[in-house]
């Protein structure tokens, strides 16, 4: 192995175990990330079932062509965050590196949009509250959770975006080394912050159309 | 990935310097990654709290002596029965035997150099000072007035007091809990030493890593729920409000689906304390291991399946309730066969009756006390009778005081030689714990009798016939004050004028008492190695009385 040194933590006895003991606490932070979002995902569950037409018409007010575009950009990053890793693996240190900026690229394109999407939303005064334009009231009920789901999803991807970069600064620089364990948990963090997409895009822009 | 154990490292400074002594700055202290370390920074930072909590709660004691209250406006009241949950569960309770005992011992107990992840670890207590930083500034700018509950309406439209502030402190400190929980959990899978199975793990470690898991998958719940209120009383996004098509009794369903598993949070970390001391100040090997293990395994998942109790009378439906009843009926088998294998596991036992004992003994009586009360609610018709009133307030501080802080107490007392290398004073700790037990049952039982009679929960005044309970209770508060100042004295005083304790005082087994204590920074000075089952106390067949002489603690010495 070439320019380990570093990468090895107390209390690992070898890079190996790190690397799977990493990947298991990634695992198991990530199932108390999927209860932060499954409950917000039960409260949508349980208001569209009170509110069907409500949610229906809500729904089709949603801006698609952004989150499609999203939805691309999302799933093209998770791609080129597979390679990263693989990369990583096999000790290929440029290829890691391009491809960790191209995902960080991807992911701020993406918050980028979402900006763009939120400024259209606004336009339109689609923020529950006294000039809300929908009927019946509980329209703004799905309002509420697009904001809330897609803004804590937004939050969560640019604490991506930073670690990203971040783990990005640290390999350019040397300081530890692309095979280390950093690699493997990151790209399970990026990896679950692209699936919560996949869920919320059918949630809020595909339910309410037909 | 079930059985991978770790060879060991030798320490490149095996000398025998202890953990005490890898620096004395206090930004040594600040900045340290060793688990042992920020077990002891968490257990200073518990300990303000909980008797920032105490004093709370003993002004409201003060003035319930009299129906029509003494010097409290009701506005005031509100916010100190409030601030005194809220402290007490988050920043006492939940933190309380993982965050200190779990992370001094756990690491040393499976025979692991520290935890998986050691800055995590940092991190996590860092973040309790953050949450806790909101706490404060919640108490300087006037409080919070809706309960420990933060139930909406009123927390998120109508009240006037520092919501967010309350919320936003809680949040913080419940990630705190997740990070200690993934660190558990994977220090627990990684890093056992050489022979450490899964079904040689001791019950403390056992409790840890089923406590764990409960934290990891309820805590982010309570996260959401919080946010949601938020949500709501920030931007007015309607999510509970019932004019746009939403429930408030959905906020009720997401905060107890974590709240009552945070009951098991609390209780879980005690059962593992008392099956340490019990087993040795008995000398005995804990009555069937596999069950409790089993037991508390149980505990972990049907604990997330009885949220709804909580709700009997907030307009769950029938058949729900009906459901949440039984299913509450049936957390009690696993709770019932601990109680029991503790009673079997004192049954000729060589028992000594030393601090540790005495607390662990006390929790025995009043958890099976606040269990079967417990039993009385879980139960649809007499829930319904006795809601909200002081029965309810008694039946969890039954389990929490009585239960948990008993536990906490022990274990303090139990490794306190362990931590710091020194002994308290015997008398001293004997006398607190008999004081404790006293002047919990005097404080709480009124409260049992006075529920019962239909005292309802937080009222500020009452009619003139519960006032000779209410007195009673405030004079027990007073002596149970008496009892948690009475360590903070002793314990205290031993850290500077103590006998300095050898590196097993109680001739207990476990990995934890062999090596030096204080521990050095590596926790062990040759490889840790693992040849027999846990509490090898005596022979199988064979009680203390009558088994090998040298494996029974010689009478006395402790004292």
């Amino acid at each position: 192995m070439t320019e380990t040194a570093g990468a090895l933590r107390e209390p690992w006895p070898d890079l190996r175990l790190q690397r799977e003991g990493v990947g298991l606490g990634m695992w198991i932070f990530l199932a108390s990330e999927v209860l932060f979002f499954g409950s917000l995902f039960c409260g949508y569950a349980v208001y569209r079932t009170f509110n069907v037409e409500a949610f229906r018409i809500a729904g089709a007010h949603t801006e698609i062509v952004y989150g499609s575009i999203n939805t691309v950009l999302l799933l093209t990053s998770s791609l080129t965050m597979t390679i990263a890793l693989r990369a990583a693996t096999a000790e290929l240190r440029n290829l890691t590196l391009y491809c960790l900026a191209a995902t960080a690229a991807l992911g701020a394109a993406f918050v980028l949009c979402k900006g763009l999407e939120y400024h259209e939303d606004l336009k339109q005064h689609l923020f529950p509250g006294l000039h809300f334009p929908l009927s019946p009231p509980a329209t703004q009920m799905f309002w509420g959770f697009y904001w809330i789901m897609t803004g804590i999803h937004a939050v969560h991807l640019t604490g991506g975006i930073v670690v990203v970069l971040v783990v990005f600064t640290l390999f350019k620089r040397r300081v530890i080394p692309v095979q280390g364990s950093t690699m493997e948990g990151v790209a399970i963090y990026w990896h679950f912050v692209d699936s919560v997409w996949l869920v919320l895009y059918p949630l809020l822009y595909l339910a309410g159309r037909p | 990935m079930t059985d991978i154990t770790l060879p060991f490292v030798p320490p490149l400074d095996a000398g025998g310097e202890s953990y005490l002594d890898e620096g004395h700055t206090i930004l040594s202290w600040l900045t340290t990654t060793d688990h042992k370390r920020i077990a002891i920074l968490y257990a200073l930072s518990i300990t303000v709290f909980f008797f920032i909590g105490g004093v709370a709660i003993g002004l409201v004691r003060l003035e319930l002596i009299s129906p029509t209250g003494l010097f409290l406006t009701s506005d005031e009241y509100n916010r100190l029965f409030t601030i005194h949950g809220i402290i007490m569960v988050w920043f006492f309770l939940v933190p309380s035997i993982p965050a200190t005992m779990g992370n001094f011992i756990l690491p040393m107990m499976i025979g692991a150099p520290d935890v998986a992840f050691p800055r995590l670890n940092l991190m996590s207590w860092y973040l309790y000072v953050g949450g806790a930083a909101f706490t404060i500034y919640v108490l300087f700018s006037g409080g919070v007035d809706t309960g420990w509950t933060f139930y909406p309406p009123f927390s998120s439209d109508y009240s006037h007091s520092n919501v967010i502030g309350a919320a936003a402190g809680v949040f913080i400190v419940g990630f705190s809990s997740i990070a200690t929980g993934v660190n558990f959990l994977a220090t627990i899978h990684m890093l056992r030493c050489p022979g450490m199975t899964w079904l040689r793990l001791p019950l403390f470690a056992w409790s840890m890593y089923v406590v764990s898991m409960v934290m990891v998958l309820a805590t982010p719940v309570l996260g959401m729920s919080l946010l949601l209120i938020s949500a709501q009383r920030l931007f007015g996004l309607p999510i509970f409000d019932p004019s746009a098509g939403g429930d408030p009794l959905l906020f009720q369903h997401l905060f107890w689906f974590y709240s009552h598993p945070a009951v098991y949070i609390m209780i879980l970390p005690a059962m593992g304390v008392v099956s340490e001391v019990f087993t040795c100040f008995a000398r005995r090997r804990l009555f069937g291991y596999g069950f409790m293990v089993f037991a508390l395994i149980m505990i972990g998942v049907v604990g997330f399946m009885v949220w709804g109790h909580h709700m009997f009378v907030a307009g769950q439906s029938p058949l729900a309730n009906l459901v949440f009843s039984f299913l509450s009926f049936i957390v009690a088998v696993p709770s019932a066969i601990k109680v029991f294998n503790w009673t079997a596991t004192l049954y000729r036992g060589h028992i000594g009756f030393e601090a540790p004992m005495i607390y662990a003994l006390g929790f025995l009586g009043l958890f099976t006390i606040g269990g079967l009360t417990g039993l009385f609610l879980a139960s649809v018709p007499i829930d319904i009778a006795a809601t909200d009133s002081y029965f309810v307030v008694a039946h969890f501080h039954t389990i929490m005081v009585g239960g948990t802080v008993s536990a906490f107490m022990a274990g303090i007392h139990y490794w306190w030689p362990k931590v710091t290398g020194k002994l308290y004073n015997e008398f001293w700790a004997q006398f607190a714990a008999i004081t404790m037990f006293l002047g919990f049952n005097v404080t709480f039982l009124p409260q049992f009798v006075m529920g019962w009679l239909g005292m309802p929960r937080r009222y500020h005044y009452y009619p003139d016939v519960f006032q000779i309970w209410h007195i009673l209770s405030s004079g027990g508060a007073v002596i149970l004050g008496a009892a948690y100042l009475m360590p903070l004295v002793y314990l205290t005083w031993s850290l500077f004028y103590g006998e300095k304790s050898p590196d097993n005082p109680w001739h207990a087994t476990g990995l934890e008492w062999q090596t030096p204590s204080p521990p050095p920074k590596s926790n062990f000075l040759r490889p840790p190695r693992i040849d027999a089952d846990p509490y090898d106390y005596h022979d199988f067949g064979r009680a203390a009385e009558t088994g090998d002489e040298s494996r029974a603690r010689p009478q006395g010495d402790a004292s």
